[in-house]
């Protein structure tokens, strides 16, 4: 078997914001679609297939919303596909975007993700108690805290690591125009003088919740010869990988299904070394410690020494891998459409139009997603040529 | 594309289910099964999909604890569709035509009994203009054969000789909830719950669990001697704006079946129709002839377990083409209010 190659033509996002009273659901999806579609020069006439992604229903309180937004989103009288894969939904999505074009299926698919978390409330919606199954207690942060503190007993990464990573990401945020949190004050000082909400997780090294879209156009080999498009997203390889919620030799710190998702594409798509061969990552960091951690679980660092890439300034913008050059979760967070902003944001990067936040000379670029306790995966790699 | 087929299926429907508010124990069974008709374990499955709801088992993440039923190590290749699991296998069949796995065992599963259906299914209209009003499945299907008699699309004794049809073919499906011989005169007995609609004429509230496994084909289990491939799968959406569409018509449903290759010699057919006028508007857009057996299962009107109804309809195709009682044989699902979204795959004996 051999795969249609397939590359991002455009790329589109709204402005994050913690209330987009501004806008209808219809009209925030509309913001991200027209922009991927006037970026890929391209017309709701040119796409053969739509697919939705978001994270719980209880979000928006809409149940399968994609239903009554098929005609805002185009996706009447088209095929329309709505992933829901927990919070790495986002790349899901992505990849299965990308699976109707790599299947030979069609040759032009927009995807779109996207959460309204003003509608509801994101933390109560979650913590919804279920029999025989450990409580989400207060929002997702209650749930990832011993995680982190996990880490840090096991690493020994000094207190400040996860301070440092979320002044990286606000500062970084400061060069992304649709970010929600904009703090040019932010100092790791600043940081570590914030309010501990879940021990040891502060109030500033937790993610916002935000209203967004963002959408991509996938295309054929054969379309983006078509295009007017110069610069594509190639993609190179994806993969997803998912794991139960608990098991008795289970590693919630560092899963094995994000070890293995990893281990499994790099192998893909021929690399041996992901430190010096991909030049930045955008990574699911919800809350900040989670970069060291990710950073050990994705191999770019052996373990116990992720926090040591961070300490030396290894994932800085301009530093040897830069990580969440977006600013990231931590400073943008429309749940459902997360990962499909980091899918997003490495397509601009290997496409060059990262703009302020652009990584001089990127190649190669990872967008990676993570959902429920730390047992969804889905990532992928994108290149500025075909690989 | 790449030759793949159904060669597994399991099932179980029933009125109410005495366990979690999600149905997932049901899958440690039917998974069972499915090794058992296949001679595979988990380590044959390349890639798993599943279709499901958080509003049906009204909480956040349902789908997520259903991944215990499938074993803990190592972790899977998977994915999620809030949807039928009709589409699950769709997106399966996909993967499979990446070349990035070659066989994918997917799975629905819901519990309609947990809540009050036809509200909780109002919450899939439009927030802002619609669901305001709670207008329910049952009543917009109401309108929807009201318009039909009036309009002479059909009449009552049309739609009652698919209730009884579909009750009376149900009497040899263990897992129909609703069954037994029936006569069109029987149907018409029935009141009326939601003019023009008798209770017969709506499918039942139904809790259940199903699964598929599908296979390249060259990658079939020896087990299955006779596997259905499919040789068209598709799917397409309608406005959700009911006040726009002819609710007489089902459009994406003709545009799937145009794209699953249409229904030419197909000899029976799985059709996914919750109300027994929508047999009537999808017998017309699939094109089925009067000689295609219709829902030998007894459709969705003998049981209609959400989110995973659809799935059953592809696997009683299948499983007619694997008995031999067919060569070719159709399968439909449908999700949204009055037929919005459909997907059909046609299947044939393996040559």
């Amino acid at each position: 078997m051999s795969r249609t190659p397939a590359a991002v033509i455009g790329v589109g996002q709204t402005h994050y914001r913690a209330k987009r009273e501004d806008v209808s659901m219809p009209g925030l999806l509309r913001e991200a679609i027209d922009r991927a579609l006037a970026d890929a020069e391209l017309t709701f006439a040119d796409i053969d297939a739509v697919v939705v992604g978001k994270a719980p229903d209880l979000f928006e309180g809409v149940m399968m919303p994609e239903l009554f937004l098929a005609d805002a989103i185009g996706a009447t009288g088209k095929p329309m596909i709505r992933v829901h894969t927990a919070g790495s939904v986002g790349g899901s999505t992505a990849i299965v975007a990308a699976s109707l074009v790599q299947s030979g299926v069609h040759q032009r698919v927009l995807t779109v993700a996207f959460e309204k978390q003003s509608e509801s409330n994101a933390m109560w919606a979650l913590s919804i108690p279920v029999p025989f199954t450990m409580p989400v207690h207060a929002g997702a942060g209650g749930f990832f805290a011993p995680h982190v503190r996990s880490y840090i007993r096991r690493s020994g990464a000094p207190t400040e690591v996860g301070a440092m990573v979320a002044a990286k990401d606000r500062h970084n945020a400061l060069k992304n125009p649709y970010a929600h949190l904009r703090n040019p004050d932010t100092t790791v000082e600043s940081v570590l003088a914030s309010q501990v909400l879940w021990d040891p997780v502060r109030y500033d090294e937790t993610c916002p919740s935000s209203d967004g879209a963002c959408a991509m156009v996938i295309a054929s080999e054969s379309a983006v010869k078509a295009s007017g498009i110069a610069n594509p997203a190639w993609i190179h390889g994806q993969v997803m990988r998912s794991e139960p919620l608990a098991y008795a030799e289970r590693d919630q710190a560092n899963p094995w299904a994000g070890r293995d998702a990893a281990a499994h594409l790099w192998k893909s798509i021929g690399i041996s070394d992901p430190r010096t061969e991909i030049d930045c990552a955008e990574v699911y960091v919800p809350f900040s410690w989670f970069e060291p951690m990710w950073m050990e679980n994705l191999g770019f660092a052996g373990e116990g020494e992720g926090w040591k890439m961070t300490e030396s300034g290894a994932t800085a913008l301009d530093g040897e891998l830069p990580v969440n050059m977006s600013g990231g979760v931590l400073s943008s967070n429309p749940i459902g459409a997360s990962g499909m902003i980091r899918f997003a944001e490495a397509a601009l990067q290997v496409m060059g139009e990262a703009g302020e936040h652009q990584v001089d000379g990127a190649t190669r670029a990872l967008g990676h997603a993570y959902g429920g306790g730390s047992q969804f995966f889905a990532m992928w790699v994108v290149g500025s040529e075909p690989l | 594309m790449r030759d793949v087929a159904v060669v597994g299926f399991a099932q179980r429907q029933m009125r109410e289910f005495d366990g979690s508010p999600n149905c997932i124990e049901l899958l440690v069974p039917i998974l069972q099964e499915l090794w058992e008709q296949t001679g595979w374990t988990k380590e044959d499955i390349g890639f798993w999909c599943s279709g499901s709801s958080d509003y049906l088992a009204g909480r956040s993440f349902s789908f997520v604890t259903a991944i215990d039923a499938l074993g803990a190590v190592p972790p899977i290749s998977e994915s999620h569709v809030e949807m039928d699991g009709a589409w699950a296998l769709y997106e399966a069949w996909l993967k499979i035509q990446t070349g990035e796995a070659d066989t994918a065992l997917v799975y629905g599963f819901g519990k309609s009994s947990a809540s009050t259906l036809r509200r909780t299914l109002a919450l899939q209209l439009d927030p802002y203009t619609l669901t305001p009003l709670w207008p329910d499945t049952v009543s917009i299907a109401g309108l929807q054969a009201r318009l039909g008699l009036e309009q002479g699309a059909w009449d009552e004794k049309a739609m009652a000789e698919v209730a009884a049809r579909s009750r009376s073919n149900a009497t040899s499906n263990e897992y129909a909830v609703r069954k037994g011989e029936t006569s069109i005169d029987d149907v018409l007995a029935q009141d009326v719950i939601a003019d023009p609609l008798r209770r017969w004429d709506c499918a039942p509230i139904t809790d259940g669990a199903a699964a598929v496994v599908i296979a390249a084909a060259d990658r079939l289990p020896n087990e299955r001697k006779r596997a259905a491939v499919i040789s068209g799968i598709a799917h397409s959406v309608d406005s959700p704006s009911l006040g726009l569409r002819d609710l007489l018509r089902s459009p994406s449903a003709a545009a799937a079946t145009q794209a699953a290759g249409g229904s030419d010699g197909v000899q029976l057919a799985e059709l996914h129709a919750p109300f027994s006028h929508q047999e009537l508007i999808l017998r017309n857009e699939l094109g089925l002839t009067d000689d295609v057996v219709i829902n030998p299962s007894g459709g969705a009107l003998a049981a209609n377990p959400m989110f995973s109804a659809g799935l059953i309809r592809i696997g009683e195709a299948a499983r007619r083409i694997w008995s031999g009682e067919a060569d070719k044989t159709l399968a439909h699902a449908t999700s949204g209010a009055a037929l919005q979204q459909n997907l059909v795959c046609v299947m044939e004996a393996q040559a």
